[in-house]
């Protein structure tokens, strides 16, 4: 989130498109419900299903899953043909000025640079036009052709209502009233606030759904702002958490890089990502990238990480491709893995394809499943008639189950979709044989290395040469592990004053007092300040809101630097006033910025040139992405893998996304419309979490049995009744489960066609206190957005007959 | 706790129950259906304050799980789908016992002292001296009580008793994330809803109101509707719910009627006897000529 | 007493036990009944054991007495058919209430009010029956929608209480008319009782001679 819960308060819009937080989040949606009550707040829920959360809305508007894209960019199209836009707060904070290169371009659902063969783009043409300084060009009075907004207002053109109606099968006078409604938020004192969650993400074209909805808040004025923000919903209790410390297989704990074979040295590497400021002045603040990174290798490293090696940047490991949970699934299925540790997730009810993950996980050796729970994933050889059909003696990876804590077994940390790190202490031991996680994967470390000592072996130095200074190397403690991600000083810390800052071996209490020499580490450098010589602020429980606001700054810790509101300087005007009085959250001493909130911004005096989105080498919000996306810097509609219409209307000749990532075994498991023509989504329902709570007798009684959800249509084609069995079938497996014939799916009109949707919920398996259940994921496909390679879980094809 | 019952089952007014704690503000639970998402917290919250676990069940195809109230399940969602002004709209509501003012289960329990009604209004059950009889269930205009069939014993929500009378709010309306539970003295529930109307009224809900049935004496689980003027809408909530002509007349004439027509009997044979005296078994002597 | 040679037998033994299989059926379920009808009247449950037992064995009971009305139904049904000439007694009613029934009308096996509170007995207790039925917990209830349950308690409750009247009438009866309890306890009437009261019978006992004139 770029804001956090309690901010969604003081929305007078609540946009739910991607997402279903009453269902799935309803804790938090009580903010909605709040804004709702106390702000005059309108809710408008935007999904293929009437859900929970369209129970309380005021509007509901119905679309297609997978056209997400073409709504929001329709939406983009009425905002500019209707004027509603924000235009200062575009002028002075977004790219609309800059200039683009002469050789962009966009033509028939490509971008400039396409390379069939390797299904990627050579981004080089999406770039700025720069002046002799190295800086970019830009006209403020956006009327250049080749500035950023003439390039988006003639690129979302081709986005009419008449287009969308076609596209996303919504009514057009649906599409009207959601577009009048967004609109009204782009008076300065009005803001929309964006919930959205895995109905975004996880699409082939996920990261652009999302994207899409963030220009549409930087047009409206909406980034920064109290009750705006772009607020992705996490799920598991520490997603966010995970998330922050690097779960892409590209990534390093604090969004940095793990480099790749391309980056023979330290410096090589620091070269290439630390950027470079594109408009004079910014501040550019990945530009102390060294000194986060350097931190982070002194904290892996220690005494061993010296300036002289580099810091053991050799010692890292360097990739030649994503080793993504996907690839990895998918050389595991060629036999090109011998074993696997999994740990915190059930992943054969969780992965996409079960059958592939089943497929996959018999061609192993040994398997060691860490879990609380005996989960499907660590009996995936076991027979459970129709629920599981294999067979055991045919499979001979030896399976090791270590039983380990629940989240409420352990002390520690827990990082919310608002960035908050709060701090929460163990409610019961772990019960039996278990171990804490810490414990179980230390131990696992431990026994490596010590065979390591023992016997020698090929590149053992990164395990041998690895920091593990813990009271109990076998049983880290959360607190040391904790501090440890904070960071300390290797070395009295003196500023340019001669003062000193920090004593050796102190807490730091800010990532700016990171050093590239060494003499400091940190093994997360946003969470730099969460433990600090003051003590555990994660641990702080003090409520107090004196902006009246929802903003409580003592209670507990938000990274960066306890700041709540990310870009929140842009809440005010380049002079320093803010856009609405009622959300004033900074101002200007005098001397400096201060306020209820942490300013995200230096020390730059109002009226300087300095703009707000300082973590942006180019200082504002990118309404064009230049060379971050995968896909192009504007999102563009592209059909699911699997579409029910067969072609994309507005692009003919690119029906998916060209980029989406595709693996030889997947591509083998598509399915076309004439075999599978009912459009399929999988999601949560609040009873349950994922295939876990399953194991729950509370939960259990609340949802016990599985089912899908189909409009009254598909029924009567069908022949089925609600309690019925049907049999849904996808290109990769089948599921038998009750049907659930409801209102509250529709068949839609899309381009000339009905098309039905099948709302599948994900929580049944063979294990657990439900009754026994199909896997849902036996019918979702391993193709992922090409981006993140988050699975396209959301749209895919099935059949659908009576059992 | 048993210094404040008002209203006790099947006892006589000349023998009243213990009432002299009666200063107390009456309570209520308001149910806002505008914001509730449904999500069974309160279900959850409730089975695990109550300690009881139904049995896991079955999918019918809706999501109401458990599907219906039970000795075990002492508070359901129900869920309906409605088309109003070509607008769909889910209407989910929160079931359980509604405290009635006027109670049919206390009116119709042959028990003396199996249901209790105390002076927040609270009305509960007293299960080690119920009998099983389910007479409450006949008598509720509402169709809440359940009997378990292991003890025979009939249950309901209890408006949690035990947590209210030392200061804290039922388990459901503290576990609630919307707050579209609320607890507090029905006067301020009343002004709650008020506010919570008027905001609904200008959102196009023009017969928004309160659900606090005058046929009952008014209730202490009062609901917040979008359609007040149609509460069956929200899964057969009763419109003009009272407590039947049928049990007013089991519970109220009929007793007396009964009671003369005894007495009449007995007071007819011993006059009878007395007169005309016995029929004796020989002719001669039984002729009286 | 009458020796041997001046009884009749009226009642056979399997008859006696059925009827006071009744008796007894008849006894519990309306103790138990009153107990739940009348609030001042709880205590009665207690003969039960607890109030709870009562109401685990006030159906048991009740059909404990079904059965012992089924066979004295299926034996006396036969004798409590309308005649001709049970209106003249009725005519009579006066004179019967004043104990001078043997001189107005000649009786046989039954007199017409025996056999009107017979059918009447019959006819409540297939209702007491039906309503209980519905209204047994926890078998039976829960299958019922709850307006027939609340009809079915209610003239559960009519029935029982009218069948109270009907069974004050029937013991007053039996106390009014000396000699007749013995019927029911031995078996045997006097001779002089049954031509008092039963001529006819009497006669047709005779007419058919078989045994023990």
């Amino acid at each position: 989130m770029t804001n956090h819960w309690v901010d969604i308060k003081n929305a007078n819009l609540v946009v739910v498109m991607g997402g279903n937080p009453a269902e799935a989040h309803p804790v938090g949606f009580r903010w909605a419900i709040d804004a709702k009550i106390h702000n005059n707040a309108k809710i408008m829920v935007i999904d293929p299903r009437f859900t929970r959360s369209a129970a309380v809305a005021d509007e509901y508007v119905p679309l297609r899953p997978g056209t997400d894209i073409t709504f929001l960019l329709g939406v983009i199209n009425y905002l500019i043909t209707n004027d509603k836009i924000q235009h200062e707060y575009v002028r002075h904070y977004t790219n609309a000025s800059f200039l683009v290169r002469d050789d962009f371009a966009f033509h028939d659902g490509l971008f400039s640079g396409y390379d069939e063969q390797k299904r990627t783009y050579d981004k080089s043409s999406w770039e700025y036009q720069f002046d002799e300084q190295g800086f970019a060009k830009r006209d403020a009075s956006l009327s250049h052709p080749r500035c950023v907004w003439n390039l988006l207002r003639e690129h979302v053109s081709a986005y009419t209502p008449e287009v969308v109606e076609n596209i996303c099968g919504t009514p057009q006078d649906r599409f009207q009233v959601a577009c009048e409604l967004i609109a009204e938020t782009s008076a300065p004192d009005k803001t929309m606030t964006s919930m959205y969650a895995l109905g975004w993400t996880e699409h082939t074209v996920g990261a652009q759904n999302i994207r899409a909805m963030a220009m549409i808040q930087l047009l409206l004025g909406n980034i920064g702002m109290p009750g705006g923000g772009i607020n992705a919903l996490r799920g598991h209790t520490n997603v966010q958490g995970i998330t922050d410390l690097g779960i892409m297989a590209t990534a390093l704990p604090g969004y940095l890089a793990l480099p790749s074979e391309k980056h023979a040295d330290l410096r090589t590497f620091l070269a290439t990502v630390t950027p470079k400021p594109l408009v004079q002045g910014q501040v550019n603040y990945w530009g102390n990238y060294p000194k986060f990174f350097t931190s982070l290798l002194k904290s892996f490293y220690g005494n061993k990480a010296t300036p002289e090696n580099d810091f053991g940047y050799d010692w890292l490991p360097k990739w030649d491709r994503s080793n993504d949970f996907m690839y990895t699934m998918s050389a595991m299925e060629d036999g090109k893995l011998n074993g696997c540790i999994c740990q915190g997730v059930n992943m054969l009810a969780m992965f996409p394809d079960a059958n592939k993950s089943i497929r996959a996980l018999s061609k192993l050796k040994y398997f060691v499943v860490i879990d609380p729970l005996d989960c499907e994933t660590s009996s995936f050889w076991e027979n459970h008639g129709e629920f599981n059909d294999v067979d055991p003696a045919s499979i001979q990876t030896e399976v090791f189950r270590l039983p380990s804590s629940c989240f409420a077994e352990e002390e520690g940390s827990l990082v919310n979709s608002g960035r908050w790190l709060q701090w929460h202490w163990k409610g019961a031991d772990v019960p039996g044989e278990g171990r804490d996680d810490t414990e179980n994967i230390a131990g696992i470390m431990m026994a490596v290395r010590r065979l390591y000592e023992q016997e020698s072996g090929k590149a053992s130095e990164p395990l041998l040469n690895m920091s593990w200074s813990y009271t109990n190397p076998e049983s880290p403690s959360p607190v040391e592990v904790t501090k440890e991600m904070n960071g300390r000083a290797l070395a009295d810390l003196i500023d340019s004053n001669g003062n000193i800052i920090l004593r050796k071996g102190q807490q730091l209490s800010s990532f700016g007092q990171l050093r590239d020499d060494g003499t400091t580490d940190s093994g997360c450098w946003i969470y730099a300040g969460s433990w600090t010589e003051a003590g555990n602020q994660m641990a702080r429980r003090n409520n107090a809101d004196p902006s009246g606001l929802g903003n409580t700054p003592g209670w507990a810790w938000a990274w960066p630097l306890n700041r709540r509101v990310l870009y929140n300087r842009a809440s005010l005007d380049p002079q320093g006033n803010p856009w609405d009085p009622k959300r004033k959250m900074l101002w200007w001493s005098g001397t400096a910025w201060t306020g209820f909130d942490v300013p995200d911004f230096s020390a730059a005096p109002p009226g300087s040139p300095v703009t707000p989105f300082i973590m942006q080498a180019d200082g504002v919000g990118g309404l064009f992405a230049r060379a971050r996306m995968a896909e192009g810097p504007f999102p563009a509609h592209y059909e699911p893998m699997e579409t029910p219409i067969g072609t994309n209307p507005l692009y003919p000749n690119v029906v998916n996304n060209p980029v989406a990532r595709l693996m030889e075994n997947d591509t083998k498991n598509l399915g076309t419309s004439a075999e599978f023509p009912y459009v399929a989504t999988t999601y949560r329902l609040t009873e349950h979490f994922h295939a876990l709570t399953k194991a729950a007798k509370l939960n259990a009684i609340t949802q016990p049995e599985a089912f899908a959800e189909i409009s009254e249509t598909l029924a009567a084609k069908v022949g089925v009744k609600s309690g019925d069995m049907i049999t849904i079938r996808s290109a990769r497996g089948l599921i038998k489960v009750k049907a659930a014939v409801t209102k509250r799916i529709q068949k839609l009109k899309v381009n000339g066609q009905d098309v039905e949707t099948v709302g599948i919920p994900i929580h049944w398996g063979f294990k657990g206190a439900t009754v026994k259940g199909h896997m849902a994921n036996r019918l979702t496909t391993a193709i992922g957005d090409a981006n993140t390679h988050t699975p396209e879980f959301k749209a895919f094809l099935v059949n659908v007959k009576k059992a | 706790m048993t210094q404040d019952i008002i209203q006790r089952s099947a006892t006589n007014g000349l023998t009243p129950p213990p009432q002299a704690r009666d200063f107390q503000q009456e309570v209520a639970k308001l149910i806002d259906t505008s914001i509730c998402i449904g999500c069974k917290a309160c279900q959850v919250a409730c089975s695990e304050w109550n300690d009881y676990r139904p049995e896991v069940g079955h999918s019918v195809g809706v999501y109401d799980n458990p599907a219906d109230l039970g000795p075990k399940a002492w508070t359901v969602m129900r869920y309906n789908e409605v088309v109003e002004n070509g607008k769909l709209q889910w209407l989910i509501r929160k079931d359980g016992c509604m405290h009635c003012d006027d109670p049919g289960c206390l009116k119709a329990c042959p028990v003396p002292g199996a249901i209790v009604k105390h002076a927040n209004g609270i009305v509960d059950f007293v299960s080690e001296l119920c009998t099983g009889c389910g007479y409450c269930i006949a008598g509720c205009p509402f169709n809440v009580p359940r009997q378990n069939p292991a003890d025979k014993r009939v249950y309901k929500c209890t408006l949690c008793v035990d947590r209210v009378a030392v200061g804290q709010e039922p388990a459901c309306v503290k576990t609630c994330p919307t707050s579209a539970i609320m607890f507090g003295s029905k006067d301020s529930m009343k002004v709650r809803a008020d506010e919570r109307i008027s905001e609904l009224k200008t959102r196009g809900f023009a017969n928004a109101g309160l659900y606090d049935p005058e046929g009952v004496g008014g209730t202490h689980v009062m609901y917040v509707l979008h359609h007040a003027d149609r509460p069956e809408l929200y899964s057969g909530l009763p419109k003009n719910p009272s407590i039947s002509p049928l049990v007013h007349f089991w519970k109220g004439l009929f007793k007396p009627l009964a009671a003369a027509g005894f007495i009449a009997a007995f007071a007819a044979a011993a006059l009878h006897y007395t007169k005309v005296g016995p029929v004796t078994e020989d002719d001669e002597e039984g002729h009286h000529g | 007493m009458a020796n041997q040679k001046d009884v009749v037998l009226r009642h056979s033994y399997p008859a006696r036990v059925a009827h006071w299989l009744t008796a007894l059926g008849f006894f519990m379920v309306a103790v138990s009944g009153l107990g739940f009808f009348f609030p001042s009247l709880h205590w009665l449950l207690g003969i039960m054991g607890t109030p709870q037992l009562a109401q685990f064995l006030h159906p048991v009971f009740g059909i404990v007495m079904v059965l012992g009305l089924v066979v004295l139904f299926l034996r006396n049904a036969p004798h409590c058919l309308p005649e001709k000439g049970d209106g003249k007694w009725f005519q009579h009613t006066a004179d019967i209430l004043k104990g001078n029934e043997h001189h107005v009308v000649e009786v046989g096996h039954y007199n017409p009010g025996q056999k009107m509170l017979f059918w009447k007995i019959m006819g409540l207790t297939l209702l007491l029956l039906i309503t209980g039925l519905i209204a047994w917990r926890p078998y039976f209830a829960d299958l019922f929608p709850i307006p027939l349950l609340r009809l079915a308690l209610v003239l559960h409750s009519v029935c029982g209480i009218l069948m109270m009247f009907l069974v004050i009438v029937h013991i007053y009866m039996g106390f009014w008319y000396k000699g007749t309890v013995r019927g029911m306890l031995y078996g045997t009437v006097t001779r002089s009782w049954a031509k008092k009261h039963h001529p006819r019978w009497l006669r047709e006992l005779a007419t058919k001679g078989n045994k023990n004139p």
